[in-house]
């Protein structure tokens, strides 16, 4: 092959046709607000966690809507829910609760806890 | 007085309902002492022999006789209570006392005492008796007053001082009329028989009036009232009624000094049962107030629980914990427990560790500023603190300059205890390591777990607040006041949450105009501003209309400054401050006043507090 001195790169884009989808519907039902975030990434720079490590929020929001489910739960666990992405979110995304809605969609096996009654 | 009969076919309704009420509430007794964990059972049953036990019995007295509580947030609600429970309860003491001088050998029949009137038979007229009579006559009018401001209420309850009242459900319909049908029916019989057992000014007038009915006829009166009497005991339990006797067992778990844990630990249990459904804690929730969504209101959430109903487990959600509810609930019914319970339970199994953060050696200090991830996002909290930090000569460091561990509670909040666990133990190993005496932050949410769930013996705990005023009160920053008009608003978790209250107001006291606010919303019953972590399900519109509707409460006075203590509440009430009275931290005010002193040449006061990662 001639080298014209630069290369092609693997596309990284994803065939969202095929993607997996069912997580992001999921909580899609399940906090109302997801959906509507704008990429700014202002709770990126702000997270907690992300002062420690690479976790990214507004990343996370981009996997989910990817269907990029395989790492999330560790990913998620880093997490704090300190709430100070959604105090920066611009677009008043209800974040802590998506995050915490997220941890237990992730939480395997899962199943819903019923509430008895306690007596009788 | 002379007996007439001993036994009558109409008093078996009572008599078996009685039977019926008395097992059931023994079982169910013992089943919630047995739920209650083997050391909050020893506690119990220690408490019972100890001289606490004169306290519950004033408690209960106080309570579930006088309801001195609703009393004291509204006479007339209070009155049409205690009237009820009152009058009730002394009607039946002293019908027993009627037996027990009239025919004593027929106290072992539980139905004579209560049917007295029927057995008995006026042989002479006598001082005593119609002292009885009267007393008898005055209390049962006493409920009857009771039971008319009940049937006002159930159509005009903003008369009594409520704006929504609980919606009620089938049980508690049916248990609600046959208790206003008993006392009627009780007047109808004892009127019926006044000429043979003796009246006073009630019972005899209404004779009068019912003398017509014949004989035979008249008896049909005490069936009806023996089974209004039995019907309301058979739909007690499933009624919101069983909050009569249960309330008397909480009093006395109260008083143990024993405190729900987890779900379905007796205390938990006792305290669903003891809510009356008052529905005083629906307009104390701003959710309901402010933003006209009372259905997850405390009243309701307490039901879903006591129905056993799945519904419970999003409606814990929804709600600030800012502890209104609880705050104004005449039984003193922590649901903010209760909802901490379903949280934990809902919570993930198997939950962080936390172990990719580094092992931190800030240096040491005497003093550790902890600013925590809100007030991060607040640069005007934190420079403000840092130079009042600076001007007070304290050696002290900024504990997460370069990075914040989370200080748990959000994370506890959420139900997630290991998690939260895991982020307590690191960063109590960091202000450990330090060495510092006194810990000092700027976020009331961290304020209330450091206090709560952090062991750290040997260190001061304070928030800035009080810090602040320490430093005036020793003379450490000088402060000039000025003629600013200042309104205080109680952050949630610093205010009801830890009872802080002094110490601010004495701040912004020093530096500037303390205006007042109607009591209504100051102190314990302060607004939360709607910003709160803790709920994950309201949406921000609401949650906005909570702001907005507390900002407006709050500044109705147009203060030019709305100060708080705590970086949400400064956030969120800033969000609808436009053009209004300006929105600020105490420590800001603060800086603002402060004369500073000049400074010594040479003597560094604060080290470089920017912490050093390791690892
Ligand atoms: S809640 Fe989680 S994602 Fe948001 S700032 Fe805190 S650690 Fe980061
Ligand atoms: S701050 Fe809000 S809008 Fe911006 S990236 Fe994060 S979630 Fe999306
Ligand atoms: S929780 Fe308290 S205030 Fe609310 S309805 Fe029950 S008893 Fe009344
Ligand atoms: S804690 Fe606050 S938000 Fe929750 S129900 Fe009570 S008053 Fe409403
Ligand atoms: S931010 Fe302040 S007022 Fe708002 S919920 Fe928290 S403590 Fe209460």
């Amino acid at each position: 092959m001639i080298d014209f001195g630069y290369g092609i790169t693997r596309s990284n884009r994803l065939n969202l046709d095929e993607a997996d989808l069912t997580l992001a519907r999921k909580m899609a039902r399940r906090e109302k607000s997801f959906g509507t975030c704008i990429g700014c990434g202002t709770c990126t720079a702000g997270c907690t966690a992300g002062h420690f490590t690479a976790y990214n929020p507004r990343k996370i929001q981009l996997m989910i809507l990817n269907g990029q489910t395989e790492n999330l739960k560790e990913d998620l666990e880093k997490c704090m829910l300190c709430g100070r992405c959604q105090m920066l979110c611009p677009r008043g995304i209800s974040l802590r609760s998506l995050w915490s809605k997220l941890y237990r969609a992730l939480d395997a096996p899962h199943k819903t806890p019923s509430v008895t009654r306690d007596i009788f | 007085m002379e007996e007439r009969f001993s036994f009558d076919p109409f008093v078996l309704p009572f008599t078996i309902g009685m039977m019926f009420i008395i097992i059931y509430l023994s079982i169910a007794a013992g089943k919630v002492i047995y739920d209650l964990p083997s050391e909050d059972r020893k506690k119990f049953f220690r408490s019972l022999f100890s001289w606490r036990i004169f306290v519950s019995i004033k408690d209960i007295i106080c309570e579930c006789l006088l309801h001195v509580r609703i009393f004291r947030r509204n006479r007339v609600l209070g009155f049409m209570h205690m009237s009820i429970a009152f009058g009730w309860f002394m009607i039946i003491v002293l019908g027993h006392i009627e037996v027990k001088l009239y025919a004593p050998h027929r106290l072992n029949l539980p139905y004579f005492p209560i049917f007295f009137r029927y057995f008995m038979k006026e042989t002479e007229q006598t001082m005593q008796g119609a002292f009885f009579f009267f007393i008898m006559d005055f209390f049962l009018l006493l409920i009857f007053i009771g039971i008319g401001m009940a049937l006002y209420k159930r159509f005009n309850s903003r008369a009594m001082g409520m704006r929504r009242t609980t919606r009620l459900k089938m049980a508690d319909r049916i248990a609600l009329y046959t208790l206003w049908l008993i006392f009627p029916l009780r007047l109808l019989a004892e009127s019926h028989t006044a000429e043979i057992a003796g009246g006073s000014f009630l019972t005899n007038t209404v004779g009068y009036l019912v003398g017509v009915v014949p004989e035979d006829y008249g008896r049909g009166f005490w069936w009806a009232y023996s089974i209004s009497l039995g019907m309301f005991f058979f739909a007690l339990p499933g009624s919101r009624y069983m909050h009569i006797p249960t309330e008397a067992l909480l009093i006395l778990f109260k008083n143990a000094g024993i405190r729900s844990r987890k779900k379905g630990d007796g205390v938990a249990t006792a305290a669903i049962y003891s809510c009356s459904r008052c529905g005083i804690c629906i307009d104390a929730c701003q959710i309901s107030s402010a933003a006209r969504k009372p259905k997850d209101t405390a009243v309701y959430f307490i039901r879903q629980l006591r129905e056993g109903d799945p519904a419970a487990l999003k409606s814990a959600e929804n709600c600030f914990m800012c502890g209104r509810c609880v705050q104004a609930c005449p039984v003193g019914i922590d649901s903010i427990r209760l909802r901490q319970n379903v949280r934990e339970l809902k919570a993930p199994k198997d939950q962080s560790d936390y172990s990719y953060l580094p092992a931190m050696d800030i240096g040491q200090a005497d003093v550790l500023y902890f600013s925590g991830c809100m007030t991060r996002n607040m640069p005007s909290i934190l420079y403000s603190m840092k130079k009042i930090l600076k001007e007070s000569g304290d050696n002290y460091l900024h504990m997460d300059a370069s990075s914040t561990i989370c200080c748990g509670r959000p994370m506890l909040l959420s139900g997630q205890i290991d998690a939260a666990r895991a982020m307590i133990m690191k960063n109590t190993e960091i202000i450990r390591l330090s060495g510092a005496r006194t810990l000092i932050t700027s976020c009331p949410i961290c304020y209330k777990v450091f206090c709560e769930q952090y062991s750290l013996q040997g260190v001061e705990i304070l928030h800035h607040s009080q810090y602040i005023d320490r430093l005036i009160k020793e003379g450490r920053i000088e402060v000039e006041k000025s003629s600013l008009n200042v309104v205080y608003h109680d952050p949630c978790d610093l205010g009801r949450g830890s009872k802080v209250y002094k110490e601010p107001r004495r701040v912004i006291d020093a530096v500037a105009t303390l205006t007042s606010i109607p009591s209504a919303i100051d102190k314990k019953k302060a607004l939360c501003c709607g910003g709160s972590l803790a709920n994950t399900a309201l949406s921000e519109g609401s949650r906005r209309t909570v702001t907005e509707d507390a900002y407006k409460q709050l500044t109705a006075s147009s203060p030019d400054v709305l100060a708080t203590a705590c970086p949400l509440c400064k956030k969120t009430f800033e969000g609808v401050s436009e053009g209004h009275s300006a929105v600020k931290d105490i420590a800001q005010i603060v800086v603002e006043a402060m004369v500073e002193k000049s400074p010594v040449p040479g003597k560094e006061n604060s080290k470089n507090s920017s912490a050093h990662i390791t690892a």
